[in-house]
């Protein structure tokens, strides 16, 4: 079991440091070089191979790892028609063959013809030390992190000089921990001296991960006297800093739900907080921006595929137009007959809800349809003990700009100026000279248009179908309704409030019961303020 | 002081309305069991069940003509209580199973066996007994009703945050229902009914009982409602509705009449679905979905609201069109109701009754300034929901429609 785990974890290497992509040529030309080292291995006895194996870690190219994995396991055979080297498995009643550099399947051989390359336990020693020092000495980092993390999991205490050695060369910090660690682990594990381990359960509290965690409950079971309360102590500190890093990974996590509804709800907010008008359509202007996207993406593969990565930026603008000028549209066409009357709008913007979303069904049918992530978008990374996954880091940058974008557009220009007038008192705006009728269709174009490009960035976490914005009518009314009407900064409290709490409630009460709990909260906050958090104050409030 | 009260309730429109319903209820099961299937006129059991569940809608949407129509409260979540009436009377279905379950537990519901459930919740407990469920039909949804009002009517939360919490109320009532441990069927909801007051309720005999207990509910809530707005009561409702900051002043508890009216209506509601659940067979949390309230409303105003005969001309022209719509032309449904919301909105404020009453009063206004003869409206042209139409039976035949009408 330990050696194939080795040798899954050699593969593993193998796979990442000649990964196409790297440099191609040059790592087939290094392995075609090491093929006659291997293929000495074939001859001579124990004594032979040992100095044949001394020659393969000589070159240092962890690309004789596996080979050398296979030996220790005893799955190395050789062909006896040519002598070439292959890593062998049962496969019926013969072999099927691995190619032992590339790691490409190298056809079948039948039982007699192939032959196994002896080993002795002697031999295996040898070869367990060499490759310990050949990955921990190798010269990618990466590969010599990996190394130390398979013996940190592993926690082999015969790999303690092994470690030693390299740490005594290695200049990479980051490596050098996770070799310190996994050298403290190995420590744990063995039966050296107390205080050896009491410095080693320092370095693993250093550490605060779930491994080191892990590795000193273990310890804790087998380990007595000073040791014992000290590796209690560490876990007890370890779990401290844990909680610490769970709560933060679950603001985190409230940040980015947060910014989605931000993105969904902020149209919405400006729509509601300058006009009074409910806009049940706002969740379709998301779905527009997301079908947007799917169609700049569809046109890109088909004419232009190295655009792929830039298809966002093409489509955000496209997005902005279109859904701002169906805004438009119903504005000029419904809306406006309605003013004074927010049910009757509320009641004709849900109908044309209605229609767009069977428009939509009705042109692209009533499926999901694929958008992909750009390259830029796909991964994650790793902060301290949290993962952030790049499309959500890149959609909580991007609502934070379309925020201070339009605070911008809403303090800086002549447009925002206008708007704020009449969302402040209307007659007297328009008793100023301002053309209140235009300044509502550009807003709700406006409005509509930030629910258009929320729709580009949601196309990338959400699915792409007709109810996508059903999906989130609901939950923007909430951050509307909770931050206050006319007040941006209301909808950025409400949004990342509502997104943080529903976060934290999740796993206590499970992720439906968190999302009624947050509702139910909403219900019983508006009557404590019935205009929000941000409630606009004076005469407005009358209109 | 009832039969006073009555008496002023009573107009020729409520009488009219009272005498159609009252004659559907005993020709259209008596057409479906009395006459052969071979007969012209038989009605066949499914479109008796069809009607039925009309009927239901019909009711449901009276209960938010009331208060939306004559108090002003859009209400984006009486599904909510519909649903709740469905779900009690559901409760009551599902106990009646026994032990001809699936899994033939003689106390169990078939899911709570599926999911290992040991014993009945506490809250299933009474539910054999079909007085309990009635009472629960109205008592959950009603007391929901009154402790959600409670709360909003004394805040004052007014138009449409009140609309955009009731939706709250019931897209929270919808995650919590599809939720398994809740003890109400989760996502599958409550179905594969029995019998009813130990009647079969696939029985055609039952089907045509339940057709007529829903239309003599439709009947006496559509009585009570009249009975409420013809009440001083119910002019201080038209009162708050118009403006509601005057009536506070003059010295009206604004929030106790809202009250009143809200669970009264929500009540009606939970009536409506309790005689839904047994006739389409099924009541799962899709009940909730907020869409459903707001389709609810569009009823309403399609029929007008505040005219009380409206909103069930108006549920029933609208669901006979969608039953039509969804077998002939699928995809268009969704088109006509969308442009149903927005042509309703545009040029028909007051709806087709309200706008054939205004076209009546002004073709009768026309006459007196014509011909000097005194016309049977004294109410000024314009003055839409109560005119008189004794002379000309009922106002369902069609007139031209009015030009579209300012803002109120």
């Amino acid at each position: 079991m330990y050696l194939l785990r080795r040798l899954a974890i050699a593969i593993g290497l193998f796979l990442c440091c000649t990964a196409p992509g790297l440099h191609p040529a040059l790592a087939q030309d290094g392995l075609e070089a090491l093929r006659p080292l291997v293929n000495e291995l074939a001859k001579g006895k124990f004594k032979e191979t040992e100095q044949q194996v001394a020659a393969l870690v000589a070159t240092g190219d962890p690309a004789v790892a596996p080979a050398l994995e296979a030996l220790g396991a005893g799955d190395l055979f050789f062909r006896k028609s040519d002598g070439a080297v292959f890593i062998a498995e049962k496969a019926g009643k013969g072999y099927a063959l691995t190619d032992p550099l590339t790691l490409e399947p190298a056809g079948e051989a039948g039982r007699r013809e192939v032959s196994k390359i002896k080993v002795n336990n002697r031999l295996r020693r040898t070869i367990r030390a060499a490759l310990g020092s050949l990955t921990l000495m190798a010269p990618d980092p990466d590969v010599r992190r990996a190394a130390a993390e398979a013996i940190f999991k592993a926690k082999d205490p015969d790999s303690i000089e092994a470690l030693d050695a390299a740490l005594a060369q290695e200049t990479d910090p980051r490596v050098q921990t996770v070799m310190e660690q996994a050298r403290a682990a190995a420590v744990l594990n063995s039966d050296l001296d107390d205080s050896v381990k009491l410095n080693a359960i320092q370095t693993l509290e250093d550490k605060a991960s779930r491994e080191a965690l892990s590795v000193l409950i273990g310890a804790q079971a087998t380990a007595s006297g000073a040791v014992l309360d000290a590796a209690t102590t560490a876990i007890e500190r370890i779990n401290k800093s844990l909680a610490m890093w769970d709560a933060a990974q679950n603001v985190w996590y409230g940040v980015s739900l947060g910014s989605v509804l931000l993105l969904a709800a902020i149209g919405l907010a400006i729509t509601f907080g300058v006009m009074g008008v409910i806009n049940m359509a706002h969740g379709e202007m998301v779905m527009i921006g997301a079908y947007v996207t799917f169609v700049v993406q569809e046109l890109i593969r088909s004419s232009a595929p190295g655009l792929f990565d830039y298809s966002l930026f093409i489509a955000l603008p496209l997005a902005f137009l279109t859904a701002g000028a169906i805004g438009i549209g119903i504005e000029r066409g419904v809306i406006r007959f309605l003013y004074g009357r927010p049910l009757e709008t509320l009641l004709a913007t849900w109908g044309i809800s209605l229609i767009l979303q069977q428009a939509v069904r009705s042109i692209f049918g009533p499926t999901n349809r694929e958008v992909g992530n750009p390259e830029w978008m796909s991964g994650a990374f790793e902060l301290g003990h949290m993962t952030i996954t790049y499309n959500r880091m890149w959609i909580v940058l991007f609502a934070i700009l379309v925020f201070a974008g339009l605070i911008l557009v809403l303090k800086k220009t002549p447009f925002g100026l206008y708007t704020r007038a009449v969302t402040q008192n209307r007659r007297m705006a328009a008793s100023m000279g301002i053309r209140t009728p235009w300044i509502d269709a550009l807003t709700f174009g406006l409005g509509s248009g930030i629910a258009g490009i929320a729709g580009v960035a949601l196309s990338q976490i959400d699915n792409v179908s007709p109810n996508l914005g059903q999906g989130y009518i609901i939950d923007s009314f909430m951050v509307v309704v909770f931050g206050g009407v006319g007040n941006l900064w209301g909808t950025l409290v409400g949004a990342m409030t509502l997104g943080i709490v529903n976060k934290f409630l999740e796993p206590y009460a499970g992720a439906v019961l968190g999302k009624i709990l947050v509702l139910v909260f909403i219900i019983l906050f508006i009557q404590k303020r019935p205009r929000g958090l941000f409630a606009l104050k004076g005469r407005a409030v009358e209109a | 002081m009832m039969t006073s009260l009555l008496f002023r309730a009573m107009d020729a429109k409520a009488g009219v309305f009272l005498a159609i319903l009252l004659t559907v209820i005993i020709l259209v099961p008596a057409a479906n069991l009395l006459l052969p299937e071979s007969h012209p006129l038989h009605v066949p059991t499914y479109a008796v069940t069809l009607m039925g569940k009309y009927l239901t809608y019909a009711l449901l949407a009276l209960s938010v003509d009331l208060v939306w129509g004559f108090c002003g409260i859009l209400s984006l979540g009486h599904a909510a209580f519909f649903a709740l009436g469905g779900y009690a009377m559901g409760m009551y279905l599902m106990r009646q199973i026994g032990t001809r379950g699936v899994y033939g537990d003689p106390v169990l519901p078939d899911f709570m066996v599926f999911l290992n459930w040991q014993e009945l919740p506490w809250y299933w407990y009474g539910f054999d007994m079909f007085w309990f469920a009635a009472l629960m039909v109205l008592l959950a949804p009603g007391v929901l009703a009154f402790v959600f009002g409670w709360f909003a009517f004394r805040s004052r939360v007014t138009g449409v945050y009140l609309s955009i919490i009731t939706q709250a109320l019931t897209y929270a009532l919808l995650l919590a229902f599809f939720r398994n441990d809740m003890g109400f069927g989760g996502n599958n909801g409550l179905t594969d009914f029995k019998d009813i007051l130990g009647f079969d309720v696939q029985a055609d005999t039952t089907r045509a009982g339940l057709f007529a207990a829903s239309g003599i509910a439709l009947g006496l809530c559509f009585l009570i409602c009249k009975i409420i707005t013809k009440s001083k009561l119910g002019k201080v409702l038209v009162a708050v509705r118009d403006a509601e900051s005057r009536t506070r002043f003059l010295g009206y508890r604004v929030e106790h009449y809202k009250l009143f009216v809200w669970t009264i209506s929500a009540m009606m509601a939970g009536i409506a679905g309790a005689l839904y659940v047994p006739q389409v067979g099924i009541i799962n949390p899709g009940e909730f979905a907020p869409a459903n309230s707001i389709e609810v409303v569009i009823w309403v105003a399609v029929g007008g609201r505040a005219t009380l005969v409206g909103p069930v001309i108006g549920a029933v022209l609208v669901n006979f069109a969608k039953t039509w719509f969804t077998a002939a032309l699928p995809d268009v449904w969704l088109f006509a109701l969308g442009a149903l919301f927005v042509v309703v909105t545009l040029f028909l404020p007051k709806g087709i009754v309200g706008a054939v009453g205004q076209g009546w009063s002004a073709l009768a206004a026309r006459r007196k300034s014509t011909s000097k003869v005194k016309a049977g409206s004294d109410d000024p042209p314009g003055s839409a929901p109560a005119v008189p139409v004794s002379e000309s039976g009922p106002p369902k035949s069609r007139m031209p429609a009015p030009d579209p009408q300012p803002a109120e």
